[in-house]
């Protein structure tokens, strides 16, 4: 880390405006964070008073649950709004959402939202802030940022690594938060799925697109798959789930092409047979458990990061 | 009541329709341009345009002025006066309004508003009834009544062989069709498709969306041997095809937006609802391609596509926000611009923006010539000047520009010889 480094972030709406000494502090904070979920007693008091509020737009049990855990295990007070996107068309406007949660003085509210900039947009009108759990099909940085610990942890590095993305990339706000945090941390992206699943633009950002599994997955030290979104099908996307899982599933045979000691990973939940075999999702290389484990440590530092804390 | 009449003295008169450029007076009596002969009233106002252009009224012939049905947001006497703020002395107005201008009705209400009004107004009025795409309205009376030309302005023509008979049967009417040329199953999106839709995670609008229905539009003109007129280019592939199409002799005409040629789609970035517009702003290569395309010709006219909102419908996530901005006050330093950039001269200029929309709609205007109706725009092109929200004219504040330094605006707008916007000195 350089020296005289200070976390200058107010809120954390997405990676790309994290430079690569901003994502090391706040893995490094999440490490030290990670033996509290160890002890028997699993709080201590660095957020005591502290009002979080989460505001989910969008239903997210696992996102909004390993946040509440982040909050709970520091003390913090959290209270949980789920609101229906289509409030909206009763009247009541996010912003207007926004400035009666403001007026309530939060310290932290942590937006999902289904439409992208969303938490850009909160962040201009709240005191608090704002930490952004997935916003549209633009980024998801809490997920990257654990994605990215885990692979931290494994590899004991984040630079010169091969990371392969399968899948749906066009609408995945993690693929986003993970192409950047990765080319960002100096490991090279390659990609891979259908062609109506990935967006313009992707070698404009230094991410190499295949054309096969193979050169995607070929010598990976981490093969990511992303979850097939089943409710994105009212556009011509793809034929069928049943080719989808032969020309673009990730079974043993794709994974052996990887390197021996690849990381299997996925953010959940897993289409089972679709994206991901179960063998290989269950397998010695999967390390699809310990993001989970990792989301609660990172979610403690963002918290505690964000509330001016470093 | 006549206007006191008006000397103008000392300006550069540009007049494009009449082969002049040169600093000279110019003498309104009785709401009309006199000849060189006429004697110098006693009571004449005098106006100094030392410095200035003096040109015929500009033109914009696609706005929106949201009467009736949204007067929030825009109603004609806010509109006009925005227009005269701007330079404008006449404008066409696009038919999405509530209701729908389908009717001879609607027509006239807009036209008795417009009588009070700070420009000329011409109703366009829809292609289809409640622009549905599906029955023609009745272009025969509508035109009787007073409109201009026909378009479903805001939404594209779904049905092409509807189309064509708009081209056919308009052409009985002397009308011009206008097309918003959008292909609807490619544009469900909210900004341009590129790398900057992937950053930001928002659905995008190939330029091929455009281009296509363009084409359809051409194509249809070409073999019917009708004449179309193209609305709000915005990409180069569009530019291309209606350059080609002009050089075979195809009856198109064309405008592009002061947006299109001033800004790219990095605007959006920080989901900036004042850039969400559609067309939407595009790449740097399509900027410079319109930019081509109105030095060489392709484009006859620089419209604004003037498109009032309420912060109510911008103040919103960016999926939400409503498309489109407010130009009508920015248009003429954008434009001027080009100038200063050597994109265009003067004259080519000065088509763009009263001559050729006048020829185009088929109305008075566009010239300077002696005995007619006295709509002047006198121009500072050097005035500097930072466009705030407070300066705005408009009831609405959607616009890309504000906080930004402009230069060249309208001094004088002078519409049949009564001044409708003087520059506060
Ligand atoms: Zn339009």
């Amino acid at each position: 880390m350089t020296t005289g480094y200070f976390f200058s972030h107010r809120h954390i709406l997405d990676i790309e405006h994290l430079s690569a000494d901003d994502i090391d502090y706040i893995l490094t904070t999440a490490e030290s964070f990670k033996e509290i979920s160890a002890r028997p007693i699993k709080k201590v008091p660095t957020l005591r008073g502290n009002t979080i509020i989460n505001l989910f737009f969008e239903p997210s049990t696992r996102t909004r649950l390993s946040f509440e855990i982040a909050a709970k295990r520091m003390s913090a007070d959290t209270f949980n709004i789920s609101a229906s996107t289509s409030s909206a068309t009763k009247g009541e406007t996010l912003i207007d959402t926004a400035r009666n949660i403001s007026a309530m003085n939060p310290d932290i509210i942590i937006l999902r939202h289904s439409f992208s900039g969303a938490p850009h947009m909160l962040s201009q009108y709240v005191n608090a802030a704002v930490i952004n759990a997935g916003d549209g099909t633009h980024e998801h940085p809490s997920q990257g940022l654990l994605d990215m610990l885990t692979v931290r942890e494994h590899k004991k590095r984040l630079n010169n690594l091969k990371i392969a993305i399968i899948g749906d990339i066009l609408h995945s706000r993690v693929a986003h938060s993970d192409i950047l945090g990765f080319l960002r941390m100096g490991s090279e992206v390659f990609v891979y799925g259908p062609g109506t699943l990935i967006p313009p633009g992707l070698k404009e950002l230094g991410v190499t697109v295949c054309s096969t599994m193979k050169e995607a997955v070929q010598d990976a030290d981490v093969v990511m798959t992303l979850r097939i979104q089943k409710e994105r099908q009212n556009d011509p996307l793809l034929p069928s789930f049943r080719e989808y899982a032969s020309k673009y599933g990730v079974t043993a045979q794709v994974a052996s092409w990887a390197r021996p000691d690849a990381l299997i990973m996925h953010p959940g939940p897993i289409n089972r047979g679709i994206e991901l075999m179960p063998d290989v999702a269950d397998g010695t290389q999967s390390v699809i458990l310990d993001q989970v484990t990792n989301g609660v440590a990172v979610r403690m530092a963002l918290l505690y990061l964000v509330t001016g804390n470093s | 009541m006549m206007p006191v009449p008006l000397l103008i003295k000392n300006g550069r008169i540009i007049d494009p329709a009449n082969n002049v450029d040169g600093v000279r007076d110019l003498l309104i009596v009785d709401g009309c341009i006199t000849d060189s002969a006429t004697a110098i009233p006693s009571d004449v106002e005098k106006i100094d345009a030392s410095g200035c252009w003096v040109v015929p009224g500009l033109i914009d012939m696609h706005v929106h002025l949201r009467e009736p049905g949204e007067e929030y947001k825009e109603d004609i006497l806010s509109g006009t006066r925005a227009s005269a703020a701007g330079g404008f002395t006449a404008v066409a107005c696009m038919p999405n309004t509530k209701p729908v201008n389908d009717s001879r009705a609607v027509t006239a209400l807009i036209l008795s508003q417009a009588t009070k009004a700070d420009a000329r107004v011409y109703p366009i009025a829809a292609i289809s009834k409640n622009s549905q795409g599906s029955a023609l309205t009745e272009f025969g009376e509508l035109k009787a009544t007073g409109v201009v030309a026909v378009s479903d302005d805001g939404l594209p023509v779904r049905d092409s062989q509807l189309m064509r008979r708009a081209l056919e049967y308009a052409a009985d009417h002397g009308l011009l069709v206008i097309s918003h040329s959008e292909e609807p199953s490619l544009s469900k999106g909210v900004m341009n498709e590129g790398i900057i839709s992937t950053r930001l995670g928002l659905k995008g609008i190939p330029t091929a969306a455009e281009s296509i229905m363009v084409y359809r539009e051409i194509a249809l003109a070409e073999c019917l041997g009708k004449r179309v007129h193209i609305a709000h280019v915005s990409t180069a592939m569009s530019t291309e095809l209606i350059r080609s199409a002009k050089a075979r002799g195809v009856r198109v005409t064309a405008e592009t937006a002061p947006h299109y040629f001033t800004l790219t789609e990095e605007a959006v970035m920080g989901y900036n609802t004042n850039a969400k517009m559609n067309p939407p702003l595009r790449t740097e290569q399509d900027r410079q391609a319109i930019r081509q395309g109105l030095a060489d010709g392709t484009f006859d006219a620089i419209a604004t596509d003037h498109a009032p909102h309420s912060i109510l419908e911008k103040e919103v996530e960016f999926d939400r926000a409503m498309n489109g901005i407010i130009g009508l006050e920015t248009s003429l330093p954008l434009s001027l611009a080009l100038v200063r950039e050597g994109v265009l001269d003067e004259n080519k200029l000065i088509k763009l923006l009263s001559m050729n929309p006048a020829r185009i709609l088929g109305v008075e205007g566009g010239t300077l010539s002696a005995g007619a109706r006295a709509d002047i725009t006198v121009i500072n092109p050097d005035l500097q000047f930072t466009y705030t929200e407070e300066q705005v004219v408009s009831k609405s504040r959607n616009s890309p520009f504000l906080g930004e330094k402009l230069q060249g605006r309208a001094v004088y707008t002078i519409m049949g010889g009564r001044i409708t916007h003087r520059l506060a000195a």
